[in-house]
């Protein structure tokens, strides 16, 4: 799982539906693979407005990325700071996350990574219905 | 024309735990075909520049991961980011294996429908995707398929086959989560009543049509699209 992929799930348990503390889910006792990806600087300039970029910045940090600044960069204008778009291509695309658990900030819910795929299901009870 | 994906790596064995693409995922794919120029020409929400890279695929209930192989080639396999949602751990497997097979990362998550992704992604699915069950089903034999989540989930619909189906647009999620113009594509077969199911996206403010109708031995398929206006001039 990718931490791109990552800074688009948030717990969905019965408890943290109507919270804006279940995201970013946070990483515990991960195993991380490196994977190299084609650069594209076109990609990222026109993903990142859907990047939640405050969690990315705590997420990178878990992980022991510090590069990214803590002021999002503006996405109303084009993205042009070549170090930038290197860091996010690396961040975003090219970090494995293989094995490992990620923990609902707001309920304590463990969801398990196995082989690089999150298991974001839930019991039934678990549920909102 | 664009190849059917390579699916070679899968075996006897994964068609056994896995829905094997068939008639319905080709009239999907040739759908996807015929409208490439609109997916791709599309512009990204918000992005400053217009080179309309950047974008989010969504497929839910990605099977063997076929269809968002296929989507990868219209869109470029590193100028956008596929997600593959299935609730079945060996679809998850396949999809992320049939991703490598073809060159593109396709993001498997273990997941029913898109649940944990609904909150963050508002308004920001360029291309929603859904190959739904929809072989009409007892109700009680459609729930104990998808408990298990097994293969038979991938075609028990339930009593119009359209249980799932109801479930994504009921909730609106289709005009929720897509971008302004971004578009859905939904599988259905004639005895789901496709037009009604355009008729209900309809209401939701979506412009939906059925773009493509084949029969396909017992058979009758349709291809629902519906596109999420821009709210600038672009009825067309
Ligand atoms: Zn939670």
């Amino acid at each position: 799982m990718r931490l791109l992929t990552h800074n688009l799930l948030a717990c969905h348990a019965r408890a943290c539906t109507t919270t804006s503390n279940n995201f970013p889910l946070i990483f515990k006792d991960v195993q991380v693979e490196l994977i190299q990806a084609e650069p594209n600087p076109d990609f990222i300039k026109g993903f990142l407005p859907k990047i939640e970029w405050n969690a990315l910045v705590k997420t990178a940090r878990s992980l022991g990325q510090d590069v990214l600044p803590e002021q999002s960069p503006d996405f109303s204008k084009p993205l042009n700071d070549e170090a930038l778009l290197n860091s996010l291509h690396h961040i975003l695309l090219e970090i494995h996350i293989m094995e490992g658990q990620m923990i609902c900030p707001n309920c304590s819910h463990i969801y398990q990574i196995r082989s690089g795929i999150p298991n974001m299901l839930l019991a039934e009870h678990e549920i909102n219905k | 024309m664009i190849p059917t994906p390579s699916l070679s790596h899968l075996t006897k064995e994964d068609y056994r735990k896995v829905y094997e693409p068939a008639e319905d995922t080709f009239a999907l794919l040739d759908a996807l075909e015929e409208d490439a120029e609109r997916i791709t020409s599309q512009k990204v929400n918000r992005a400053p520049d217009s080179s309309g890279k950047g974008k989010l695929c969504v497929e839910i209930g990605s099977g063997s991961g076929c269809v968002s192989a296929f989507v990868s080639q219209i869109l470029g396999s590193s100028d956008a980011y596929y997600i593959c949602t299935d609730i079945n751990p060996e679809a998850n497997r396949c999809t992320d294996l049939t991703g490598k097979e073809n060159k593109v990362t396709l993001n498997a998550i273990r997941t029913s429908l898109l649940e944990s992704l609904t909150g963050r992604l508002e308004n920001k699915v360029d291309l929603l995707l859904f190959n739904p069950p929809y072989v009409p089903t007892e109700e009680e034999e459609e729930r104990m398929a998808q408990a298990e989540q097994s293969i038979q989930g991938s075609w028990a619909g339930g009593n119009t086959g359209t249980r799932l189906v109801d479930t994504i647009i009921d909730q609106g999620l289709v005009e929720t989560l897509l971008s302004p113009g971004g578009s859905f594509y939904l599988v259905a077969i004639k005895q789901n009543d496709p037009e009604a199911i355009v008729a209900r996206l309809n209401q939701r403010g979506l412009d939906s049509k059925v773009v493509l109708a084949r029969r396909a031995g017992r058979e009758h398929l349709h291809i629902i699209r519906s596109i999420k206006p821009t709210g600038e001039d672009d009825h067309q």
